[in-house]
């Protein structure tokens, strides 16, 4: 990776103290700065990469991206590059796929650029943030009806181990548009600690669609150490927002597994001995978790913007688990898949009721989607909340018991389920398909129960 | 003013250990670094001390020069204040963007308030007057809504030797020389106050006067008196937020302080991008002109986090003392909590509960105790109420920051998850919230509501309470079997919930009820349970209850009548009465 060569901030040493794990303590050494990058060189003359984790008189802790196999302590030799982890950027690097660090891993050469940014990034100024309210068309009902993604959101897509959600992810990567305009999205993939099979199917389905030459992939697998997780993701948002901010594009970044990147984060922590706070994760996840999502949105000066989709594995499918918890905090909502609705068949499995889009308010209504896209959102929300009210009740009493309206409801909960949930992995819905739709599923139930509606709307949509 | 006072021997994050340090005091003001970068000196050790470092601290390394300020961290109160966004150490973010662009690079720095603007300064003391510390010396129209008081400061008085007349002056010019026992004290409009320490009054005092937010279910239900304290604690998407924004906007505060602490950075440009527009129903000028932000975003320093809460309540403090009715916002209070965590995890403290330092519960009653209606030294009448969100991990109440948060104030806003899955906004639980503000506001209420506000609310909290046990009968055979009596309880409180608790933000007229509206509304529904259960006993149905003609309206109510046509609502009551006779009559007339 190139790197500026300067004589006055560049040291080396040679030999180190300790190794623990993926971190190695090296003393009688001078003036190293705090999360300073550090080159390390091993006996049989391989390179790695490594940053400053605490820095105090005379010796530093240094935590090692590949691994610490095959160190020894005498005959390693560090040197501290006298800056920050640093990604050289260009529009060339589109159509690349690189590791988490940054380095191509497709045989191809090494990317050239005078430009180079810290992965770390730096906070937005929040004044100079612009608001996100344009509607992403995604063509799945679920989120475009219900949990409306706008260009510039982070919306995050809560998952259990075996659902569907990377068929979710590839399906909204291959339908995500703006209606009314004529500009795609690039696309910045980054994969930590995922399996190769997971790599190949985006990958292949990247290039089915034909975007292959608008994805930068970066790509730190299963069987990679598991630290160079921790800087996958700002390498891949540092591309973005370069992408975004400088080049002015559009660009959808998917981050896979977010979990695993928890993960690595709290074995780090483990081995430092830091206090922890809730199931052994640090208690700084907050502040490094958030310090990737808001890497998202849109920024005065700019046209581009960053929309987010991180992907995680809720552990035994406990959303309040600390990684999904912390997540939802942060993003702008969330996609809830569902094991119950994906084991009857269901696709997309996306949960009706705990699924949110914050932003979703702001970009919807008329001259957007529809005039009546709010209020029949939040009818479908209402009386599905009811469905479920419903079958607990008739899993009690039998449905025998239940009063005709109930089982009204459970009719239409099973035509929600079906009509409005279910579609396609090929199926690309229009916002007016996917709202007329709605109606036609609420329309089963009376007219008297649609109190979130207006009697205009009732009048022009019920019943068609 | 910053000599070197030592050097760094060890960085660890934001917090930096520095050695052969002399002349350090404790929360002493200190800059670190080529960067300079801001700090608080939170631990002495003999020559050692513990930094806290409000800024990003890559790069920092062992020997740089560590600078003493002499003072401990401060907020620059003046004009000026009103209408601007700071981080969490008081840092113009405005201006900031204007140095720097789009990103906050380290070591930034730009003064808080405007040096060069001119204000126009109007005194009201003389020449040869004594004057007392928070006395008032002038005044300056800082908005069209606020006249800034500028007061003698706390601990300090004496003769007027001299003062200016009426005309512009920047923040920095002296207006006024006092003169006191052995020496003369030139005053600015810029006065300084560290922000660790409450401002002094003279007394406190109780408060029987609501903060009257516009939102039903916060003024009817759970109300907060001037001067309050409340926690709104819930977990990710109950909507804390929104109820911090819908006070932020509505509530019938003189000044909003408004704490972005740890929170999404969207967040906040949504509020910078909607106040101006927004107009305050009361005085019909744009909601900026009453605000002061606070925005320090979970991606901004850690450190700064655990600062902003006390820059906010410190601006606070100012405006109160001027006899203004502040209302605090802090979004949220977790987050400083673990900045708070994270410090204290990396000084290498022994840790209490879920890692949290075991003196997380002082300051959170140092916090929150800096709330309250109070006289000023100048014997006016000013308050601080502060609504702190709470983010509780999992959603999960007994966690130490919701459960320790709760010894200090005296209303709780549960937000329920089960609610917002519904969409069920504000999600304020009818069943887990309170207030212990009720009979100190109920007077208020009786006089400016109705004078029956007190029965009124009982009779419907009582329902409710009624409801939630009668639904777990209908859970378990349905509600079928339930007589007409019970099953009206049931109708009612849907009834209250869709039309009177759930209120929507979004909707012009609903975002914001006023008094008498509210009173109007909560009104009509007992009536309709009370005429409807006496129409009942009579001999009448649930059915015909539910069918009369008048209950299309009243379910519309909130959307269709406005705030400023409470005739219409008189109406829809008399219409009510009307119909509900006219059923019970008809069945009195079999009997």
């Amino acid at each position: 990776m190139p790197v500026s060569h300067d004589a006055l901030t560049v040291r080396e040493y040679q030999g180190i103290q300790q190794v623990v794990g993926p971190l190695i303590f090296v003393d009688k050494i001078h003036n190293v700065g705090y999360n300073e990058l550090v080159e390390i060189r091993c006996p049989d003359g391989e390179e790695r990469l490594g940053v400053v984790l605490e820095s105090k008189e005379g010796a530093a802790v240094i935590q090692v991206f590949e691994g610490t196999t095959n160190l020894s302590l005498s005959e390693t030799s560090v040197r501290f590059r006298g800056e920050p982890l640093k990604l050289p950027v260009t529009r060339d690097m589109l159509g690349r796929v690189f590791d988490g660090l940054g380095r191509p891993t497709d045989g191809g050469p090494n990317p050239i650029s005078d430009k180079r940014r810290d992965v770390n990034g730096q906070p937005v100024n929040p004044t100079a943030r612009l608001y996100p309210t344009k509607f992403i068309q995604t063509g799945i009902s679920a989120i475009d009806g219900m949990n409306t993604l706008v260009r510039g959101q982070k919306l995050p897509v809560f998952s259990g181990s075996g659902l569907p959600h990377n068929k979710v992810a590839a399906q909204i990567v291959r339908q995500a548009k703006i209606v009314d305009e004529d500009v795609s999205f690039a696309i910045v993939f980054a994969a930590m600690g995922v399996k190769h099979d997971v790599a190949r199917y985006f990958v292949r389905n990247f290039e089915e669609t034909g975007v292959l030459e608008n994805v930068v992939m970066f790509l730190s697998l299963a069987d990679a150490p598991s630290v160079e997780r921790l800087i996958t993701p700002r390498t891949a948002l540092t591309m973005a927002e370069y992408l975004a901010f400088e080049e002015n594009m559009h660009v959808l970044v998917i981050l896979t597994d977010m979990t695993n990147y928890c993960e690595a984060l709290r074995e780090i922590s483990t081995i430092r001995g830091e206090i922890p706070s809730r199931k052994g994760y640090p208690g700084y996840l907050y502040s490094d978790l958030a310090s990737l999502y808001e890497r998202a949105g849109m920024v005065e000066g700019s046209t581009g913007s960053i929309t987010q989709v991180p992907i995680l594995t809720m552990p035994n499918d406990d959303i309040s688990h600390p990684v999904p918890d912390l997540t939802g905090y942060i993003t702008e909502g969330q996609i809830v898949l569902e094991r119950e609705l994906s084991q009857r068949g269901v696709y997309p499995p996306i949960a009706g009721l705990p699924s949110l889009s914050r932003l979703m308010k702001d970009g919807i209504g008329p001259g957007m989607t529809r005039e009546d896209h709010a209020h029949i959102a939040s009818q479908l929300f209402a009386a599905y909340a009811k469905v479920k009210d419903v079958r607990a009740l008739a899993s009690v009493i039998g449905e025998e018991e239940l009063t005709p309206l109930d089982h009204t409801y459970l009719k239409f909960g099973e035509a929600f389920e079906k009509d409005f949930l279910s579609q396609n992995e090929t199926e690309d819905r229009s916002i007016e398909q996917t709202l007329d739709l709605g109606w036609k599923v609420i329309s089963l139930l009376p007219k008297e129960e649609l109190a979130r509606v207006t009697d205009e709307e009732i009048g022009k949509f019920y019943g068609q | 003013m910053y000599d070197v006072i030592g050097h760094v021997s060890r960085v660890l994050g934001p917090v930096v250990h520095a050695s052969g340090v002399k002349r350090a005091k404790m929360l002493e003001l200190v800059e670190v670094g080529e960067d300079r970068l801001i700090g608080e000196i939170v631990r002495l050790d003999g020559d050692a001390v513990t930094i806290q470092v409000y800024e990003d601290t890559t790069g920092l390394a062992p020997g740089s020069a560590v600078y003493g300020s002499g003072m401990p961290l401060s907020v620059e109160l003046g004009p000026g204040l009103i209408g601007s966004i700071y981080d969490g150490v008081q840092r113009p973010l405005e201006a900031i963007k204007a140095q720097a662009g789009v990103f906050i690079p380290r070591g930034m720095r730009a003064a808080p308030l405007n040096r060069e603007r001119k204000w126009l300064f109007t005194p009201s003391v003389q020449k040869g007057d004594k004057v007392q510390p928070g006395q008032v010396l002038g005044t300056v129209q800082e908005t069209e809504r606020i006249l800034h008081k500028v007061l003698v400061p706390p601990m300090v008085s004496g003769k007027i030797k001299s003062i200016q007349s009426e005309s512009e002056y920047t923040i920095q010019d002296t207006i006024c020389i006092l003169e006191s026992e052995n020496d003369e004290i030139p005053l600015t409009l810029l006065q300084r106050w560290p922000v660790r320490r409450p401002r002094p009054i003279q007394e406190r005092l109780a408060s029987n006067i609501p903060l009257i937010t516009g939102q039903r279910v916060i003024d009817t239900l759970f109300p907060v008196a001037k001067g309050g304290t409340v926690a709104v604690p819930g977990g990710f998407g109950t909507g804390k937020t929104m109820v911090q924004h819908q006070i932020a906007k509505w509530s019938d505060a003189d000044v909003v302080v408004y704490i972005g602490c740890g929170e999404r950075g969207n967040e906040m440009t949504n509020v910078l991008n909607e106040f101006p527009k927004l107009v305050d129903p009361r005085t019909g000028r744009p909601l900026m002109e009453r605000t002061v932000m606070i925005a320090n975003t979970s991606n901004m320093p850690v450190a700064a986090r655990e600062a902003s809460i006390y820059t906010g309540i410190t601006i606070a403090e100012y405006y109160r003392d001027q006899g203004y009715h502040v209302a605090i916002m802090a979004d949220s209070t977790s987050r400083w909590a673990e900045a708070l965590r994270e410090l204290s995890g990396r000084m290498e403290e022994m840790p209490a509960e879920e890692g949290f330092p075991a003196y997380l519960p002082t300051l959170l009653a140092e916090f929150y105790e800096r709330a309250g209606m109070v006289n000023t030294l100048n014997g006016e009448q000013g308050s601080i109420t502060i609504i702190g969100a709470v983010s509780p991990p999992g959603g999960d109440f007994s966690e130490p920051v919701t459960q320790h948060t709760k010894r200090f104030i005296r209303a709780f806003w549960a937000l329920d998850r089960d609610l917002a899955n519904a969409r069920h906004y504000p999600a304020i639980s009818w069943l887990d919230s309170y207030s212990e503000y009720i009979d100190d506001v109920s007077g208020w209420w009786q006089e400016q509501g109705d004078h029956n506000w007190a029965e009124l609310r009982s009779v419907m909290m009582d329902l409710l309470q009624k409801e939630e046990r009668l639904q777990q009968v209908v859970k378990l055979v349905g509600a079928d079997v339930l007589p007409d009596t019970q099953r009206l309880i049931l109708e009612v409180c849907t009834m209250f919930k869709n039309t009177f608790l759930q209120q929507s933000a979004f909707d012009k007229i609903d975002t914001y009820s006023t008094v008498e509206k509210q009173v109007k509304m909560l009104k009509i529904i007992v009536t309709f349970y009370q005429m409807g259960l006496a129409a009942i006993q009579q001999g009448a149905t649930l059915i015909k209850v539910r069918r009369l003609k008048v209950v299309h309206d009243i379910i519309r109510m909130k959307f269709s009548i406005a705030n400023d046509e409470s005739d219409k609502l008189d109406a829809l009551q008399d219409r009510l009465e009307r119909e509900m006779k006219r059923l019970g009559d008809i069945y009195a007339s079999f009997a």
